[in-house]
């Protein structure tokens, strides 16, 4: 005989649980569908009425002065090359020398490790980085977007751990064989590690799309060299500092605000990744977990 | 007689000659990782090396050998400017609350989205969950500001639902900042921080819950005296690697929310550093200031670490 006993505190929990469950859901999107909402609506009328999920007055004159902004056009096309070339290229670089301290055989594994382990607790910090990268001609260069960050520690440990979990006896089969190391790297032990390689890519991915501070701090002089989210950061400080001008605005007769542009900028350097990222679940779950949790 | 002795000198030499013949095996390797090493002695050990400016009064035009050597003067500087103690403290109390927060709410995500029965709600709520982790910080920034603004919706509800009289300027006020940087923090990053205990709750034993439910417990108590001690070994991993990022309360926030109203309560370390360091062009106090937060974060690390091994749970190294 099956029994379900019921306790008072158990339908209170699920009252509770579908409650949390909704207000979580409006608190994480209320602000972006809010911003959505403002980059479609008229400048003017944001000003004047409180928008929440649905425009007003719908204008797509928003986006259209994004794209008349010199500074966004070079920002994106900055932002797309160092997106691609720089998770390429972290990735690459990532993969060999994780691969490289995962081999049972190879001479300097423990002291090659420890060499990296070491610059995950220590590092020079940002005024002697700055110094050396001044010294290396990286200031006012794009390959400081993509040389420097190539290689991290973590991102190195979470690839090696996934590569530790691969049967050492694949590589000797293969090296019974006669297939060299690179050969084993490149077409046995790599096809193995998509999945590991997936959530790398995902990472450094986010990370260039995401980082302006590099441009801020290198690369300030050169216009030309600027990022999408560095754009984005002037935009929202120069609306720091001016706030309150709004009557200053409503004489000038335009009807694109700051506020409205920002807003417009602020969705399409969204757009990319919110459609990247849930299809990527089930890779970064997966790498996670590989990497924090120790087996 | 001394035939069928090995002498030490012969095992050395013969270990020599492993040594080589593996060597002759693995040139990928090797190659590989002398390049790597290259290049970390460039990107990371240089400049650890340049923290020898703090003892310096470095000129860029005479570079880390020509700059004249002041001993610890730069130091006694830092130690005697009253923004950096502020700095320093700023940093640390909003490094520790945002660690309080990272773990009470990612914990209490992970087991309150656990207990949600409908695998599509619980699938949909999660993967709305990350997404904040995915944005950038300026646009976090942007966001917040905009909630916060005195015609953001925080005011309109202060002022439609709870009555206030009239909006709240709230990066006017120096009571308000770090909490508007904690909540941030929740808003961005607890979906993401919830995935690893959502992944530690799934592989605990199903039988621990049948026998509870043999008991009668309720859910409530499941969780309380199952999943959460389950978690533990999960949590101070966790606790451990995070301790050493104490000092690295963020930056945007401070950075571009902070104004000259709330600085005493806003301004951190890194945004001292890149004041006296690059805008002022004072490099050895910059880097001095640096200096004294990687030794901090080091002490941190290893403290925790001690911590973690005399309790006998898992440590870092």
């Amino acid at each position: 005989m099956k029994m379900k006993r019921y306790h008072a505190g158990d339908i209170i929990f699920e009252v509770f649980l579908v409650l949390f469950l909704v207000i979580f859901v409006v608190v994480t999107l209320y602000p972006i569908i809010n911003t959505l909402a403002i980059s479609f609506n008229d400048g003017f009328d944001t000003i004047v009425r409180r928008i929440h999920f649905i425009p007003h007055q719908w204008t797509l004159d928003n986006y259209k002065a994004v794209f008349a902004k010199e500074g966004y056009r070079m920002g994106a096309v900055n932002t797309v090359v160092r997106t691609v070339a720089g998770t390429l290229i972290s990735l690459i670089v990532n993969a060999v020398l994780a691969y490289v301290i995962s081999r049972k055989r190879f001479l300097f594994k423990k002291s090659f490790s420890l060499f990296w382990v070491i610059t995950m607790y220590v590092n020079g910090g940002l005024i002697p980085t700055y110094l050396v990268y001044q010294k290396l001609g990286l200031t006012n260069n794009f390959l400081v977007y993509i040389i420097p960050g190539a290689v991290s520690a973590f991102n190195m440990l979470v690839i090696r751990n996934y590569m530790n979990g691969i049967p050492d006896s694949l590589e000797e089969s293969a090296q019974i064989d006669g297939a060299g190391y690179f050969k084993i790297f490149y077409s046995i032990i790599s096809p193995l590690c998509k999945p590991v390689y997936a959530t790398i890519a995902l990472f450094v991915a986010v990370y260039h799309w995401n980082s302006w501070f590099d441009a801020m701090l290198y690369n300030k002089m050169h216009d030309e060299l600027t990022v999408l989210q560095y754009e984005l950061m002037k935009q929202l400080q120069t609306a720091m500092r001016s706030a309150g001008s709004v009557e200053g605005l409503k004489n000038s007769g335009t009807t694109i605000t700051p506020t409205s542009i920002r807003a417009a900028a602020t969705i399409c350097t969204m757009v990319p990744i919110l459609f990247i990222y849930p299809f990527l679940q089930r890779y970064f779950v997966t790498g996670l977990t590989i990497g924090g949790v120790k087996e | 007689m001394a035939s069928n002795t090995i002498r030490p000198e012969d095992l050395q030499a013969h270990k020599k000659v492993k040594v080589w013949a593996e060597a002759k095996r693995q040139p990928f390797l090797l190659i590989s990782s002398a390049l790597l090493l290259i290049y970390g002695i460039i990107f990371y050990y240089i400049p650890v090396f340049g923290w020898v400016t703090a003892f310096q009064d470095y000129k860029p035009a005479k570079g880390f050998f020509g700059s004249q050597w002041v001993g610890l003067a730069k130091f006694q500087k830092l130690f005697e400017n009253k923004t950096f103690f502020l700095a320093f403290r700023n940093t640390l109390c909003m490094g520790v609350i945002n660690l309080v927060f990272h773990f009470v709410t990612a914990i209490a995500f992970a087991l309150i989205l656990n207990e949600v029965r409908i695998v599509f709600a619980k699938k949909f709520v999660q993967t709305i969950s990350y997404m904040p982790h995915f944005l950038s910080w300026i646009i976090v920034t942007a966001i917040v500001r905009d909630i916060l603004a005195s015609d953001g919706i925080v005011n309109e509800f202060l002022m439609n639902v709870c009555g206030n009289e009239s909006p709240i300027d709230f990066f006017a006020i120096k009571g308000y900042f770090w909490w508007i940087v904690a909540f941030s923090n929740v808003w961005k990053e607890t979906g993401w921080n919830a995935i690893i205990y959502l992944a530690a709750i799934t592989a605990i034993d199903p039988s621990l819950y049948e026998a509870a439910d043999m008991d009668g417990a309720s859910r409530l108590q499941k969780v309380w005296y199952i999943t959460l001690p389950s978690l533990r070994p999960t949590i101070m991993i966790l606790l451990l690697i995070n301790i050493g990022n104490v000092l690295n309360a963020g930056f945007e926030l401070q950075y571009i929310l902070g104004n000259d109203v709330i600085s005493d309560v806003s301004k951190i370390l890194d945004v001292f550093i890149l004041d006296w360091g690059i805008s002022q062009f004072d490099f050895s106090f910059g880097t001095a200031a640096g200096i004294f937060k990687s030794l901090i974060a080091l002490i941190l690390v290893c403290l925790g670490n001690w911590t973690a091994k005399k309790t006998g749970d898992e440590r870092l190294f």
